[in-house]
């Protein structure tokens, strides 16, 4: 799976555990793969305990070099915010750095970077992230602020507060969203998707006005519905002894009060009925073409089938659309296509931009779209080669061992199999998703989750100069 | 994007002390912890960067071996120091073009034979160029090393420069280029470079190159590129990951021991040099309609060469190189105008360019760059010892972080290998940030981050925004268009 896309606390130290999702693994097909070592590495070994405030904690020890991640997972995102409220957990996150009971304003910061730390924090619908990176003699600095803020965030959020951080992410909306090509369309898509009223029609990054909407009393609210312990897991991954870093935490943690049970989100069931197009118009260069699709959630039988589709379509210059669209025919710049997957529902994605050409906008898109449902069709009438299957599966398992190389990426992966599984240790499972498939189970997929005629077409043409 | 690049080798930090004031927490506390005070930290351990073992195959070409051995994988950078500042006149892209044609064919594969055989490996194989050198990157599993190394071989020693494929990659960077247009933060770079250096100089010019080069590059232009700098005088191998010495020199030795040196490589250029803007000018590019203005505060400023070096990563990132750094508070946090602010110093083998830049919101313009002018000229002032303590401390202690993974630590070693850097570079890091004084923050500050002595450039609304910032009086204003900066 890919994570879907997220709104992040500052453009600072732009995180590696986002961009290196870890999509899921796959075992080398040829038998001759050593597979004791690999065994070895598809399994994290952790310690987990429940504190008597409900707060899971989950410790990964790694002592490859002398840092320790922390890494605290909110089970909170978009999909939980309230009509007129869009953007409110986003807006939320930034407001989890601006000091806590005992941290004053601006020192979250400062303090973390006087120990050699970094920090962030991500939103997406399903979650908010909070993850600190430091040198290991630091961690009880950073547990000192995790638990300051999740015990004491109240104590010192102000309406100025909520107003000078309201004007920050209006203006990452305006830089990420609104002033990027094509970044409109972005925030258009799963308003198309989605149902009004389904937890993922509203974008992450939310409405303008909304944001301007957000009150006070709102923090207020949504603190004690969401931010309590037992809503939360936090990881520590890297140059730990788990017997100290247990005490550490229960130390830190100890005066942080339980919390209520947050109220579950209602997820209708939600599928498209026939084909929903739109033509937008932006500032750009090139026509884009979308096709995105409804597809299971994160785990849920076809996810892991549609990575792999993505792959064969998109991944490298033999895969099938970009051989076709890009390299043989030349009238695509670029093609991607990839399962976004979330909680409760993914997004299959099909992006192409056109290369310049005679051709008008809207026949450049028809060819586009031509070519994109040929080669659909064919997936939905042959399965693909055993050779096909073999490379796809192969950069599947050098993308998990990529995203072993960082302790930031593992502590925030053990979070993400935690929250979605139960079971930090998931990557063995995980791999399992991919070694078992067939290439008829990829043809039973795109039939299944990729039919032509219920889908969103969404094109992006040039403004009349 | 905004953090200086920083280089590294072997190096140990230990016993150095971090927080102020810091005293212990109470620890044994019944009623929760003491809140009164962050807690105390105690000394950082100290970092053992694994040794690199150096060697040289039969041919000459010198290899750097580092063993990593968390995790199966290895990454190989073959460094040719032949970047875009090589590119001849008028031929701005050849060293870029050169690169990106080297896998497209190579050895008796054609692109997509090559392709398929590296990704059938679960190897990732790149190519591309920086302003300083070129690079051929192979990632791969550590038990794939040996079927991937041929590949990469090809790659860098007899790629194929099928027309076709040159027909294809011209169209596709013809196409980069033209979308550069609809990107307000690379047009503004891209303008603020041009406008610093002039169209001659290559630093004015993006590493893709100008459109006329891109249209008029031929086969025998990027053959002749690879000839004259593809040899193995003029490389540097470095192999990072789960591999010793002992069993992967005898590949490597397989793979690059017989390419043949053919003669010294033409002699580098001395980077030729340009004076820094004696007083502020302002340009302005229309983006009609834009939300927000982008914008670029700077000079020229210092090669890597420079014995201001460690000054300069303390005084930048007091700047503009940390989240909580001066820019940043006052742009995002204290008045959010903006996402977030920043500065970088582009340290090459010449002097590259020093930059302030944010996104901020159209309305709000001139307020921003009377706040970049203000945190600018406020750099010459003496910084609280705080700040600078902290500073220091940042950048000495989040040093290990750029050595945790094999792609990391070959960036780290590339950098030695580019600049020819002392190996006492290593150990002398900490301390050298740590002893960076005020005094030094200040010559600094005085020698590159004058306001009045800087070009601005402004993409944005003209319509809202050139009024307010031609009343300001800030410095002459200059409308320029896209086409202006790019050709």
């Amino acid at each position: 799976m890919r994570s879907s896309p997220s709104d992040t606390r500052s453009l600072w130290r732009a995180t590696r555990s986002m961009a290196v999702a870890i999509a899921g693994l796959a075992l080398l097909a040829s038998p001759l793969a050593a597979q004791e070592p690999e065994r070895r590495l598809l399994s994290v070994p952790y310690e987990m305990f429940t504190l008597p405030n409900g707060l899971r904690v989950i410790l990964h020890q790694d002592r490859s070099v002398p840092q320790v991640a922390v890494n605290v997972w909110y089970h909170v995102g978009s999909a939980h915010e309230k009509p007129g409220r869009t953007g409110f957990a986003h807006l939320f996150e930034h407001l989890m750095f601006e000091g806590s009971g005992h941290v004053k304003e601006g020192e979250f910061d400062t303090l973390l970077e006087a120990a050699g730390g970094t920090n962030n924090g991500s939103t997406t619908s399903d979650r908010t992230n909070y993850y600190e990176t430091l040198p290991s003699n630091a961690l009880d600095l950073a547990l000192f602020l995790e638990s300051d803020r999740m015990g004491y965030l109240l104590d010192v959020v102000t309406p100025q507060m909520v107003d000078s951080q309201r004007d920050v992410v209006k203006n990452e909306r305006r830089q990420s969203y609104e002033n990027a090509p094509y970044g409109r369309a972005f925030l258009r898509l799963t308003e198309l998707l989605y149902p009004e009223g389904h937890p993922y029609h509203w974008p992450t990054i939310g409405y303008m006005d909304d944001l301007s909407a957000a009150t006070h009393e709102d923090v207020v609210e949504f603190f004690q519905l969401y931010y309590a312990p037992g809503n939360a897991s936090l990881v520590i991954a890297g140059d730990i002894d788990p017997d100290e870093a247990r005490r550490r935490v229960e130390f830190w943690f100890s005066d942080v009060a339980p919390g209520r049970t947050p109220p579950p989100v209602t997820v209708p069931a939600v599928e498209l009925d026939n084909v929903v197009t739109e033509r937008m118009t932006d500032r750009v260069q090139l026509p884009r073409l979308m096709l995105a699709w409804l597809t299971p959630g994160t785990f849920r039988p076809g996810d892991a089938e549609l990575d792999v589709v993505g792959a064969l379509l998109s991944s490298g210059k033999n895969s099938r659309l970009y051989r076709r669209l890009v390299y043989e025919m030349q009238v695509a710049q670029d093609v991607s296509a990839t399962q976004y997957s979330s909680k409760e529902g993914s997004i299959f994605l099909i992006d192409v931009v056109a290369r310049p050409s005679d051709l008008g906008p809207d026949e450049s898109i028809a060819r586009l779209r031509a070519i994109v449902d040929e080669e659909l069709d064919r997936l939905r009438h042959e399965p693909p080669t055993e050779a096909e299957m073999t490379r796809v599966r192969n950069g599947i398992r050098a993308s998990f061992y990529d995203a072993m190389e960082t302790i930031a990426g593992k502590a925030d992966q053990l979070n993400a199999y935690y929250m979605l599984t139960g079971n930090p240790d998931y990557f063995a499972e995980d791999l399992g998703r991919y070694e078992t498939l067939a290439p008829d189970d990829i043809r039973a997929a795109v039939r299944r989750w990729l039919p032509a005629d219920r889908r969103v077409e969404l094109v992006v043409v040039p403004e009349e100069q | 994007m905004l953090t200086l690049p920083r280089v590294i080798a072997r190096m140990v930090l230990a016993g150095l002390v971090f927080l102020a004031a810091a005293i212990p927490a109470g620890l044994g506390a019944q009623d929760g912890p003491d809140r009164s005070r962050p807690p105390a930290t105690g000394p950082a351990p100290s970092l053992d960067l694994p040794p690199v073992a150096k060697h040289r195959l039969s041919n000459g070409l010198p290899v750097w071996i580092v063993g990593m051995h968390e995790v199966p994988v290895v990454h190989v950078m073959m460094i040719v120091r032949a970047g875009a500042a090589m590119d001849p006149e008028g031929r701005f892209g050849t060293a870029s073009f050169t690169a990106a044609m080297l896998d497209e064919g190579a050895g008796t594969r054609d692109a997509l034979e090559l392709a398929d055989a590296i990704e059938m490996l679960g190897a990732t194989l790149t190519t591309g160029s920086a302003y300083d050198v070129s690079t051929v990157e192979l990632h791969a599993l550590a038990e794939t090393l040996e079927d991937a190394l041929p590949l990469m071989a090809d790659v860098v020693r007899r790629p194929t420069f099928a027309a076709e494929e040159l027909e294809r990659l011209r169209a596709e960077r013809l196409t980069t280029l033209l979308q550069m247009r609809d990107n307000p933060a690379q047009l503004a770079t891209a303008a603020f470079n041009r406008l610093l250096y002039g169209a001659s100089h290559r630093y004015g010019t993006s590493i893709i190159g100008t459109e006329a080069a891109n249209r008029a590059l031929t086969v025998e232009d990027l053959r002749a590129f690879h000839a004259a700098y593809y040899r193995p005088s003029n490389a540097h191998l470095l192999v990072v990951g789960d591999v010793t010495g002992d069993a992967v020199l005898p590949l490597l030795e397989r793979a690059f021991g017989d390419w043949a040196e053919t003669g010294r490589p033409p002699a580098a250029p001395a980077p030729p040099t340009m004076d820094r803007p004696a007083s502020r000018a302002i340009y302005l590019i229309d983006k009609p309609g834009a939300p927000q203005s982008q914008i670029r505060f700077g000079t020229i400023g210092v090669a890597r060469s420079t014995d201001d070096y460690h000054a300069i990563e303390v005084a930048n990132t007091m700047l503009g190189g940390s989240f909580s750094s001066r820019l940043n508070m006052n742009l995002r946090e204290r008045n959010g105008y903006s996402y977030g602010a920043g500065s970088s110093f582009a340290m090459r083998l010449g002097a590259g360019p020093f930059v302030a830049q944010s996104a901020v919101q159209s309305d709000k313009t001139l307020e921003a760059l009377l706040e970049f002018v203000n945190e600018l000229a406020g750099m010459a002032a003496q910084p609280p010892d705080d700040e600078l303590t902290r500073v220091r401390n940042f950048e000495a202690l989040g040093f290990p972080r750029g050595f945790e993974t094999t792609t990391a630590m070959a960036n780290r070693l590339a950098e030695l290998v580019t600049y020819d850097l002392p190996e006492s570079f290593f150990e002398e890091y900490v301390s050298r940030v740590q002893a960076v004084t005020a005094a030094d923050v200040q010559r600094i500050a005085e020698q590159y981050m004058d306001p009045d002595r800087m070009i601005v450039v402004v993409v944005g609304d003209l319509a809202s925004i050139e009024g307010p910032v031609r009343q300001a009086g800030l410095g002459p204003v200059t409308i320029v268009t896209a086409d202006e900066v790019l050709q």
